[in-house]
């Protein structure tokens, strides 16, 4: 064999993200020193990105089965849940926070088409996108800057292909300020029986590529993705990649209509390690081998080199098996929707990728060792509890003095970027293409989507404070799923399953894999006891900040993606105040408990507390709760207490039709701010019409129920608590939505 | 009614569209390919749905007006034939001259989507004919390039043939500047051209037709049309 490159040696290595001992193995493997293809092969593959190295024993401890999955975690592109009537959801979240903090709109824009593609690849339609964001002090011009440029790339990506941004969510906080999270989640409709895997079955059938030329963006992006974010980044601006909208429309369009052929064995997208990573991994699940020649890819610029074709991550590229003497039928449908398709190469037996270059054979590695499940390493990383934890057990809430004014409080608190209004930047997405989104003109907590040719809608949603994982990550983690599930209860839905995207800093940090460690074992056991099973999603390590001495790494941010599921979408719940006269109540009970609140740390300036009341006991009672009076259609409205307590839900349920409330929420021993701005978990505020108070109340009392209390009734817009006038709800509605418009601005 | 959709690469509305004029308004519908050269006959209606044909590249519309079957469509609008476009085909429409003017940037430079108000200006047009002067529809907008302009004489003599066929409100029917979404003159939302059988709007009334999307403001605009264009046949 013929390998003409330079010998490689652990400095190359190194040079390439890998660690001495990979090196060896890598030597191991092979039998003999790699040249620098096969060595580049290696370390995109083996990169955090690729391999979960030092994730995959904690992710392997989730749920990761239930009765409607109809893949294992990780098998496949995305996660995929049977719905019923002959249908599934293929639905995923996946994080792409390096290139977004280097090129905000390119690197959001590629997250939201390399997401889309996850799940198309697989043969399910997407239709619909959601998205969860964090930005550092919105006050700073870096900052707005960034959001500006990951608003506007989302919009510009999900706009042009066609499907609806549903839902999301958006925070500021300064842990954010170098290292930003942008995090996209897309789900898509299948016939059961009808998807694609991605696998590479049957030596001698054709291996194709379609879609866009392979340029040299991109290149080594993966193991970009797996390395500290730093001043010298900017220098790696190659490794961001420019996102196509239209091209993967078509790419879309084409790939569906080549799938009803018949002629395609297996699929896969060309995401991170481009080439690379979709011959590998469907060679090896498949158990056989392809030989490749590179200089039949169509390439956007003449002498690319093997290992620039190899590794790199150009957008809106498939690799497609096709059954052999069947190309013809496929490649008419991709000429039809003007894109290029060339046969590259074949499936073989030997279990190896052969990758032949001008004649030569530049690279020849085995598909197994290359693979997560397969000879991929896998690290446990030491873990020690970080030192930041006792400024945590030190608060003492008994210290913070209660301000005299609890009005004067409120509106500070309305005053901060997490708690006004994000239609700045959701009226930016296209949320209502496909006729399918239930929730443009009646909010509810989860983002409805109706599933065409049923009765049956998805209810969609992205949930993590991250303050509160910081906090204990254990409990935040909890937090974080039960708030999903809870935002899909109030929605009418049922939950289903979760897709999670982990974004941490460095896991050679003993302090930050502790974070991780807990995190995961709290959102295992929230999601085995929500019967909510882990479909898969995506691990983001090295997000932190890097400052003169040390590197400070962002909040854990593990953010849960959630799919509910409502059999009979006229069985919804909206989260608005309906009618003047209604009456106000509270499911779950309101604890003396101001930790972990956005008021504490924004308002107070209080840093450093614990995560909010929480208990899994409670919270499945305020489900029950909340589904049987959905049920018994006793309710007008079901909104979620979270960030800025009741106060803020209050404002939320009553302005999006002008009206107010009047309420009397104070007592048991309870301190005001606790009252109005706490946010003890596991609370829902439900407007009920008077005809309705005697059911409702008797159906509350009737099971089991730890906690309701009327609270005050809806009115025609004049908003009071307790005894004090809070004026108009337009006002407080004028000031909700131009705030983040006001700070954009500057 | 017979209804043609044409599907351009990159038009992503054209199933909505077939959605809601087959199973909801229950008439004969069918996709049209953009690299045909002919139309399917017996059409009454050909629409261009919205979407971001070609990418929007170059210019929104620029593109896809040079498709094989824009020739066919031209030809047909001439004989008499209904064109209505949406968004993407209301931008379409003005490259390909089937309607005068062009729809610029919006003038915050942003892509805006969310619901708006807008009134019928005249019910001198199969879209408007079943509707109220003073109804106030809300139907959802979804563009960057939405801001109709066109040149003194022009809109004067959009103005004077009572060519303007929706214009933006507030829920008051008021054509205020606040009301106006993205700048366009005189609040312009839809036109039509002198024979009154093109029509061009910026908003979505397939998005708002059926109660599960909690509107069905949309509907009034396509029961106008097939009523009104039924009865001109």
């Amino acid at each position: 064999m013929v390998i003409t490159e330079p010998q490689t040696t652990h400095q190359t290595a190194k040079s390439l993200g890998l660690l001495p001992e990979e090196f060896d193995k890598i030597c191991q493997i092979l039998g003999r020193i790699p040249n620098f293809t096969e060595l580049s092969i290696f370390s995109v593959m083996w990169s955090e990105h690729c391999s979960y190295k030092n994730s995959i024993t904690y992710l392997k401890k989730l749920p990761r089965s239930g009765e409607r999955l109809l893949v294992g975690a990780g098998e496949e592109n995305a996660g995929l849940v049977d719905i019923g009537d002959g249908l599934a959801c293929a639905f995923k979240i996946e994080s792409h926070n390096h290139p977004s903090a280097l090129e905000p709109f390119q690197g959001a824009a590629t997250g939201v088409g390399g997401i889309h593609r996850d799940i198309f690849t697989m043969g399910a339609r997407p239709i619909a996108a959601l998205n969860s964001l964090r930005f550092g002090n919105l006050d700073t011009a870096h900052a707005r800057r960034l959001v500006r440029g990951v608003v506007a790339g989302i919009g510009h990506y999900g706009n042009c292909f066609g499907v609806p941004t549903v839902g999301g969510e958006t925070y500021f906080n300064d842990c954010y300020n170098q290292n930003i999270l942008v995090n996209a989640m897309s789900a898509g409709i299948v016939k059961v029986g009808e998807t694609v895997s991605a696998v590479a079955d049957g030596p001698g059938n054709p291996v194709l590529i379609v879609g866009s030329a392979t340029g040299k963006d991109g290149i080594h992006g993966a193991t970009f993705a797996s390395s500290d974010l730093n001043e010298d980044s900017i220098k790696d601006l190659p490794a961001v990649q420019v996102g196509d909208p239209f091209q993967e429309k078509l790419l879309l369009e084409a790939t569906l209509e080549a799938i009803k052929t018949g002629a395609i064995v297996g699929m896969q997208d060309m995401g991170a390690a481009g080439i690379t990573c979709s011959t590998s991994e469907m060679s090896a699940k498949s158990g056989t081998g392809m030989r490749i020649d590179l200089s039949k890819v169509p390439a956007r610029q003449p002498n690319m080199k093997p290992f620039e074709l190899l590794l790199s991550e150009s957008q809106e590229r498939m690799l497609i098996v096709c059954k052999k003497g069947e190309q013809a039928k496929l490649f008419a449908i991709f000429d039809k929707w003007d894109l290029e398709c060339a046969e590259i190469g074949v499936v073989t037996d030997t279990g190896r990728l052969e990758f032949f270059h001008l004649g030569e054979k530049v690279a020849d590695v085995p598909a197994e060792p290359l693979v997560l499940g397969g000879g991929a390493p896998v690290y446990q990383r030491e873990f020690t509890p970080p030192a930041y934890l006792k400024q945590i057990e030190a608060f003492r809430q008994g210290k913070i003095r209660q301000m005299p004014n609890v009005l004067a409080e409120a509106k500070k608190l309305w005053q901060t970027p997490n708690i006004a209004s994000k239609k700045w930047i959701y009226e930016q997405y296209d949320s209502m293409v496909r006729t399918g989104t239930m929730t443009s003109c009646e909010p509810s907590d989860a983002a409805l989507v109706r599933v065409h040719g049923t009765k049956k809608a998805l209810a969609l949603t992205v949930d993590c404070n991250a303050a509160y994982v910081h906090a204990d990550p254990k409990k935040g983690a909890m937090i974080a799923v039960a708030e999903a599930a809870r935002n899909i209860v109030c929605s009418g839905g049922e939950p289903v399953a979760i897709t999670n995207c982990l974004n941490f800093g460095n896991p050679y940090n003993p302090e930050v894999y502790w974070q991780f460690v807990q995190a995961l074992e709290g959102m295992g056991e929230a999601c085995r006891i929500l019967k909510t099973p882990v479909t898969g999603g995506n691990v983001s390590f090295y997000n932190h900040s890097v400052l003169k001495d040390k590197t400070e790494p962002v909040f854990p941010t593990p953010t849960i993606g959630m799919l509910g599921l409502l059999e009979d979408y006229e069985a919804k719940m909206t989260a608005d105040f309906k009618k003047e006269g209604d009456f106000i109540y509270i499911i779950g009970e309101t604890k003396n408990d101001l930790s972990g609140s956005e008021y504490l740390r924004t308002v107070r300036g209080v840093q450093y507390s614990p995560a909010p009341h929480f208990l899994m006991e409670e919270e499945l009672i305020t489900h029950d709760m909340i589904r049987r009076v959905i049920k018994q259609k006793t309710i007008q409205s079901a909104h979620d207490i979270s960030e800025g307590g009741l106060f803020v839900a209050l404002m939320e349920s009553a302005m999006y039709r002008n009206l107010g409330f009047q309420v009397m929420p104070y007592g048991n021993g309870i301190r005001e701010d606790a009252c109005l701005f706490g946010e003890s978990q596991s609370r829902v505020i439900v407007s009920v019409s008077p005809s309705k108070v005697e059911a409702f109340e008797t159906a509350l009392k009737s099971g089991k129920c730890h906690f309701f209390r009327r609270l005050g009734q809806v009115t025609s817009g004049k908003c009071s608590i307790g005894y004090e006038d809070y004026g108009h709800i337009a006002d407080w509605k004028k000031t909700y939505d131009n705030l983040l418009a006001e700070k954009m601005s500057n | 009614m017979n209804f043609g959709v044409i599907v351009f690469p990159g038009s992503n509305c054209d199933d909505d569209m077939i959605h809601v004029l087959g199973s909801v308004m229950k008439q004969k519908v069918v996709k049209i390919w953009h690299k045909d050269a002919v139309l399917p006959p017996n059409l009454d209606c050909v629409v261009l749905p919205g979407g971001f044909s070609f990418g929007d590249y170059l210019r929104c519309g620029a593109i896809a007006r040079l498709s094989p079957i824009m020739q066919s469509v031209i030809e047909f609008a001439q004989k008499g034939g209904y064109v209505f476009g949406i968004c993407n085909g209301f931008q379409i429409l003005c490259e390909a001259g089937l309607l005068p003017g062009a729809l610029l940037r919006n003038e915050n430079q942003l892509f805006i989507c969310k619901n708006i108000y807008l009134k019928p200006k005249t019910l001198n047009s199969p879209l408007t004919a079943s509707l109220k002067l003073d109804q106030v529809l809300k139907v959802p907008i979804a563009h960057a390039e939405g801001r109709y302009y066109a040149d003194t004489k022009t809109l004067s003599q959009l103005i004077s043939n009572q060519q303007v066929i929706f214009t933006y409100c507030d829920e008051e029917g008021r054509a205020t500047a606040q009301a106006n979404p993205n700048g366009a003159m005189f609040n312009i939302a839809g036109i039509c051209n002198e024979k009154r059988n093109v029509f061009g709007m910026m908003p979505h009334p397939e998005r708002c037709s059926e109660a599960v999307l909690g509107n069905t403001d949309g509907k009034w605009i396509f029961e106008s049309l097939i009523k009104n264009a039924v009865m001109a046949c």
